[in-house]
């Protein structure tokens, strides 16, 4: 990897964490309505996946979307914008949090139904399949989503056609307030995917570098023709599964054991230790990420909000 | 001009629009190698192969999202559901995925799909196999819910269902397949959202759709027997709902039963209704009648069964109580 790729991925991550803490803030400030679910811990895995993706490979995922957004490109002040419902947001202000997205950016949502986004993705596949494009579709989704019936239908059609689509559960140990034991009949998550006979591997999604490189090996082996592939990813959210949740469910101590490793902190000791990087450099990338979210700020306060005629448009393509 | 089934229209409009465009596929249960259960795409596995004729799991959330999926990358997916009872089983992508995620992307999500599903009571199924839930789906914003009564309107609607860029619910009666009926010639569509007038007549205004259109005929026609002359309306498209015909019809005769095969609590009756209190209540001369299923789940008995549908009478006797 050049070094500039290594500084770009930093600064991915970098701005997630502060557009994410930057959101947090707005929420309390009530600029922000609606539910509001937080990436923080969780950049890694979003930033390595999409760094390894081509532009023709699709990426979905659920309503904890606003780091993918960051990845694909999105301009922060577009995702902020939508965030705080303007008309200058990914989805004109009608999504919100959980429902950015970019087609042209081949991203497509966003979604905040559990679960019902992976039938949408094997389709996704299809498509590609069907118009013999060499995209692969990559769906990610949390270790909650793992219990509901969608999830089986789409991993065993995935498998029976063959569809290239890369599974990735996000398992960041907690949907909502339960925890996988309490919630999953296996706490690997990734032997459910052993069910579909989809070959399948857990990875650290604390490494960033080892989520981009696992993911660029698994897409050409999809590109290629073998089919599905499943993979968990081992992660944390360092908040609450949105503003406002209690964390009766966990204690003080657990997610200090977690924060104490970091995604940003390790892949930043990386840099330095391995000279990739001056610690210079790391600041300013720093700063320049507080004044990329500042202005995304300032964008989305002074963006208008949506005419009035825009609740009437939409709803049908034909008219 | 042919005289053809409602199971040959619906194939004839599947087979020239995949014919057509090669975008248009078809997914669903046993819809290739068996040729539908219903018989509506024999042949077709044979003619276009599994890739386009494509045999699903018996597993109507993915069949559905399946379909968005590949709707959202342009194709023109048509996804079966072998009948509409199992299309609970994908609510969530029907209502909750295909009808928001145009408006709710910004316009940014295009999903130019169609849905097929068959239902209907009158086949000793069932109470879990014999409903007509439409006005359900009607219910929600951003779903085309249509359910054409003769084989003119089902295959035009249907090319059209297949080239509009919305997804689109297309709900057939099982009982009508056999149903014979002229269509033109060649290509040709019939716009979705319009209701028809059927039948002309000044007295009394019958709103229906899809099986009820059959008993509503019927009906008029005994009832010209004793001079009375009904028009009939065909909603034909439950959303849009076109108003204009029954609106029209209904500032000539001042009166209406509407006829429905479902239940009458919060259905299709209950809302052109309301609509006809709404926008005509100057012209009514009596209160509207609603027609429709008793509030039952539908036995199995056939003699329960037919006490629980409408039946031809009981419109003759809803049009003789707003005369």
């Amino acid at each position: 990897m050049e070094k500039e790729e290594h500084l770009d991925l930093y600064y991915q991550m970098v701005l997630i964490r502060k557009l994410e803490e930057r959101s947090a803030e707005l929420y309390q400030q009530g600029k922000i309505g609606g539910f509001l679910h937080l990436y923080i811990g969780q950049e890694a895995v979003s930033t390595g996946l999409v760094a390894a993706r081509k532009p023709q490979d699709r990426v979905i995922t659920a309503y904890r979307d606003h780091g993918v957004a960051i990845n694909v490109g999105i301009p922060a002040k577009e995702v902020m914008a939508e965030l705080l419902g303007k008309v200058t947001g990914t989805s004109k202000g009608k999504g919100g949090s959980m429902h950015l997205a970019d087609v042209d950016r081949n991203f497509w949502g966003g979604h905040a139904v559990v679960g019902a986004h992976l039938p949408i993705a094997a389709g996704l596949a299809l498509g590609d399949q069907y118009q013999k494009n060499d995209g692969v579709t990559i769906c990610m989704f949390g270790d909650g989503a793992t219990n509901i019936g969608y999830f089986h239908e789409a991993l065993n059609l995935s498998k029976v056609w063959r569809l290239p689509v890369l599974w990735v559960c996000e398992n960041n140990q907690y949907g909502m307030g339960t925890a996988v034991e309490r919630a999953s009949a296996v706490s690997e998550i990734r032997q459910k995917a052993d069910g579909y006979n989809i070959p399948n591997e857990q990875i650290d999604g604390m490494d960033v570098l080892k989520v981009r490189e696992t993911t660029l090996e698994i897409l050409e082996k999809i590109r290629g023709g073998d089919g599905p592939y499943f993979l968990e990813i081992l992660t944390y959210r360092f908040r609450g599964h949105s503003m406002g949740d209690p964390e009766r469910y966990r204690k003080p101590d657990e997610i200090k054991k977690y924060q104490e490793n970091d995604p940003i902190g390790i892949y930043r000791r990386y840099l330095l230790e391995n000279e990739v990087a001056k610690e210079s450099e790391l600041d300013d990338l720093d700063t320049r990420a507080d004044v990329e979210i500042q202005e995304a700020v300032d964008f989305a306060e002074s963006s208008p909000e949506p005419e009035p005629e825009a609740l009437y448009e939409h709803i049908y393509v034909d008219d | 001009m042919p005289k053809i089934t409602m199971r040959e229209a619906i194939s004839q409009a599947l087979m020239e629009e995949m014919e057509r465009d090669e975008s248009v596929f078809i997914m669903g249960e046993e819809v290739g190698v068996w040729g539908g259960t219903y018989a509506v795409t024999k042949g077709f596995y044979d003619r276009f192969g599994p890739e386009r004729v494509k045999d699903t799991p018996i597993a109507e959330a993915v069949i559905v999202g399946a379909a968005i999926g590949a709707a959202l990358t342009g194709l023109r997916p048509v996804a079966e559901l072998m009948t509409i009872n199992f299309a609970f089983s994908a609510m969530d992508h029907i209502v909750n995925q295909a009808a928001k995620l145009h408006y709710m992307f910004g316009g940014q999500f295009v999903l130019p799909m169609v849905i097929r599903a068959p239902g209907g009571g009158g086949r000793q199924l069932g109470a879990t196999h014999s409903q007509t839930p439409d006005a359900v789906f009607a219910h929600f914003p951003g779903l085309k819910v249509v359910a054409p009564a003769t084989p003119e309107d089902a295959k035009g609607m249907l090319k059209a269902a297949i080239r509009s860029d919305d997804p689109v619910l297309f709900i057939e009666h099982a009982t009508l397949y056999q149903t014979r009926g002229e269509v033109p010639d060649g290509d040709y569509t019939v716009p979705l959202g319009k209701s028809k007038i059927q039948r002309p007549g000044n007295d009394v205004t019958i709103v229906t759709y899809s099986k009820m259109l059959e008993f509503s005929t019927r009906a008029a026609e005994q009832l010209a027997k004793e001079g009375i002359q009904a028009e009939i309306v065909d909603l034909r498209s439950l959303r849009p709902l076109d108003m204009g015909p029954v609106l029209e019809s209904f500032k000539k005769t001042n009166r209406a039963v509407i006829v429905e095969e479902g239940w009458r609590s919060y259905g299709v009756g209950s809302e052109v209704a309301a609509r006809i209190y709404e926008e005509a209540f100057d012209y009514v001369d009596m209160p509207i009648k609603r027609v429709a299923q008793q509030e039952v789940p539908l036995p199995y008995n056939r003699a329960l069964e037919q006490m629980a549908l409408p039946q031809v009478e009981d419109i003759v006797k809803a049009v003789k109580e707003v005369l």
